[in-house]
């Protein structure tokens, strides 16, 4: 805070400059300390008089209170009502942290527990109690996933080739395109029930097949990955394809070997977000693959287990006694959000070390 | 082949082989996007139509159609509003903390971490939601229950596990929030520069920057974010089956109770399995009933962030 001094005959004695242009203000660090002794009482509450995580969070929010109070008395109501805002802005922040940290902490405190070697190469098939693994839900998953993105790629692809490359803002182009919005939001159940619909019509009744559930899976993640691809597709240069036509090279050969390379790492990072977003998928995988004990490699024959749908089933018939499964659904979901992560975590660095120089 | 939009592109007259197939192919593709769109619409039509018209005595619940899906729809309704109400707020606070509170290199990396909350699968929501919320939930509600109990909300008897359509809202709440605030945040970045800067230098605070310059401009995609949050709430499946201890038929406006109506989506997960017969097509059918709910509200949503894209000049 500067203080300047400037003679003044009508007034003698020294004027704080910048007080007069601002009004009185709390000091700079008030916020801090404010927040700071705060998170001191909850903190002292929490070790010594075993109050629980959520009331000493509590605690420091209201703490953070006085902090509006205190520039009302000071600031008067405008600047009291812009730090109150500040105040709750800030603690919503920290209250939507608040369930991505408990998950994490109770995903892996629960689920690591189970996790060994055992876990990972046994199947549950004649397992009673303990012991057994999510060997045949690790196969389905990959096996439906991996059928799910061979479907979607291509169709994805070539629709956002379409959009941008060939339609030239059609009609239909505007129609896919809107309607492609409109799919990112079809519940998922609605999807398996789709699959299951289509399947009905051609193998009866009570049809359970993992390739049904790779189709579910695609209707899902076929708009992710238009709408990524056709971002991507759209951030490459005019220029680049001018040049290629300039050189006489026909336009099929103009995406496929100057548009296609350019956006790749954009793409690849666009589809992992998908296989990312569908891998987890329960609902229509419940309804359309089912669930089974035993590993099954063909996608074409018959109930294919999936690690959500095992992770959902261990915990909703636990059997007798029901500890040993709940920790299995526990180990499932926490392979899962691993696989999550880890999908995630590829696609960022894809994007950020593959893509071209001066889009990052 | 050629454009009649870009003149630079009409010179080729040549058409090759590989043209036309590659032309063909990408076409068709997006083609094939609207007839999956058709077909979702068509088959669960087909096959939901024989459950629509079942007799009482046909399936398993003893209800005909309307009866029978009448409460499921209920609760859809109940507990997607709920989640809405109380995300609403926090994902436009965060938004606003990550657009124009924190710090600006800092607002990317705050981003991914309300991003990571979507990556989280449903399954791990219900685990979460059954095995850390709910016990957690339950003492609130025991007090609700003694202090508020006139509101008919919170009538009681308080549910012992947890287990209500109130903790099942909760969970909901904080999975539509990672795409609420995502929507919200690229909006309120989008404001003006020079309308903010306007506001703050007639001596507005932030908070009168905020409503004055971003809230008005922001206004309509506020609106649609909250409808495709609210898209996202009615069709989650898995957490909610998890989560709520249902009684069937159920249409109470209780919401801490351990007698909670179902949802459609969360009824048709826990009823597929052992449903055979006619009954699965009342299941497809209530499916169709979802469908047509969801799609309508996408529809909106997406109607209005269209609608404004054309007038903002954002793009």
């Amino acid at each position: 805070m500067t203080t300047l001094t400037t003679s003044n005959p009508g007034n003698p004695g020294p004027v704080d400059v910048h007080k007069e242009l601002h009004g009185d203000q709390l000091p700079r660090r008030a916020p801090l300390m404010v927040v700071g002794a705060g998170v001191v009482v909850a903190a002292l509450l929490y070790v010594l008089a075993d109050v629980n995580l959520l009331l000493a969070a509590l605690v420091v929010f209201a703490i953070s209170l006085v902090l509006p109070a205190w520039s009302a008395a000071v600031e008067g109501r405008r600047k009291a009502t812009d730090r109150l805002v500040t105040v709750l802005v800030t603690s919503s922040f920290v209250l939507a942290m608040f369930p991505l940290f408990s998950i994490l902490i109770t995903v892996v405190s629960k689920g690591s527990k189970v996790l060994g070697i055992e876990f990972f190469t046994f199947s549950m098939r004649n397992v009673v109690g303990e012991g057994g693994g999510i060997y045949h839900a690790l196969v389905g998953t990959l096996l439906i996933t991996g059928a799910a993105t061979v479907i979607s790629v291509p169709i994805g692809l070539f629709t956002a080739i379409y959009l941008v490359e060939y339609s030239e803002g059609n009609r239909l182009s505007r129609w896919i395109r809107f309607l492609v919005d409109v799919m990112t939001g079809i519940p998922s159940i609605v999807a398996g029930l789709f699959a299951y619909a289509l399947f009905v019509l051609f193998f009866g009744e009570g049809v359970r097949m993992g390739i049904g559930g790779s189709v579910a899976l695609s209707v899902l993640m076929i708009p992710v990955v238009v709408r990524s691809t056709e971002e991507m597709l759209k951030l490459v240069p005019n220029e680049l394809r001018e040049a290629s036509y300039a050189l006489g090279v026909p336009k099929w050969r103009t995406v496929a070997k100057v548009v296609l390379p350019t956006a790749l790492a954009g793409i690849v990072t666009g589809v992992t977000l998908a296989i990312a977003r569908v891998i987890g998928e329960t609902a229509p995988l419940l309804i359309i693959a089912g669930a089974t004990d035993s590993v099954n490699f063909n996608l074409f024959d018959g109930r294919m287990a999936s690690l959500p749908v095992f992770a959902y089933a261990s915990q909703r018939n636990p059997g007798i006694p029901p500890e040993f499964s709940i920790d299995r659904a526990w180990g499932a979901a926490f392979t899962l959000l691993l696989i999550v992560m880890l999908l995630n975590l590829i696609a960022r660095l894809v994007s950020y070390f593959f893509s071209p120089k001066g889009e990052r | 082949m050629t454009s009649t939009l870009d003149p630079r592109r009409k010179r080729s007259t040549v058409v090759r082989p590989g043209d036309r197939i590659f032309s063909g192919l990408s076409t068709s593709a997006g083609i094939l996007i609207l007839l999956v769109l058709a077909g979702v619409a068509a088959f669960l039509t087909i096959e939901g139509i024989p459950g629509i018209t079942a007799s009482p005595d046909e399936v398993k619940s003893g209800q005909s159609f309307l009866p029978y899906v009448w409460p499921l729809v209920y609760g859809t309704l109940l507990a997607a509003t709920i989640a809405l109400i109380i995300s609403v707020p926090v994902a436009i606070g965060v938004a606003l903390f990550i657009s124009h509170y924190s710090p600006r290199k800092l607002g990317q990396v705050l981003g991914y971490l309300i991003d990571l909350l979507a990556a989280v699968p449903s399954v791990v929501y219900g685990l979460w939601g059954i095995g850390f919320l709910a016990p957690n939930m339950a003492p609130i509600y025991r007090w609700l229950e003694g202090n508020l109990g006139f509101i008919p909300f919170f009538a009681g008897p308080a549910s012992a596990t947890g287990r209500t359509i109130m903790t099942a809202s909760v969970v909901l709440a904080v999975m539509i929030l990672p795409i609420m605030t995502a929507i919200c945040r690229e909006i309120f970045l989008q404001t003006p520069r020079l309308h903010e800067e306007a506001a703050l230098a007639l001596g507005a605070t932030r908070w009168e920057m905020a409503r004055m310059a971003i809230f008005p401009y922001a206004r309509s995609g506020i609106v649609s974010a909250a409808m495709l949050g609210l898209g996202r709430a009615l069709g989650e499946t898995l957490a909610v089956a998890m989560v709520l201890s249902v009684s069937a038929g159920t249409v109470t406006a209780n919401l801490i109770s351990s007698t909670n109506p179902s949802t459609i989506a969360a009824n048709i997960a826990l009823s597929f399995g052992e449903a055979s017969g006619k009954t699965v097509n009342v299941l497809i059918a209530s499916g169709l009933v979802l469908f047509v709910i969801t799609f309508l509200v996408n529809f909106a949503a997406r109607a209005i962030v269209d609608r404004r894209k054309d007038f903002s000049g954002a793009n």
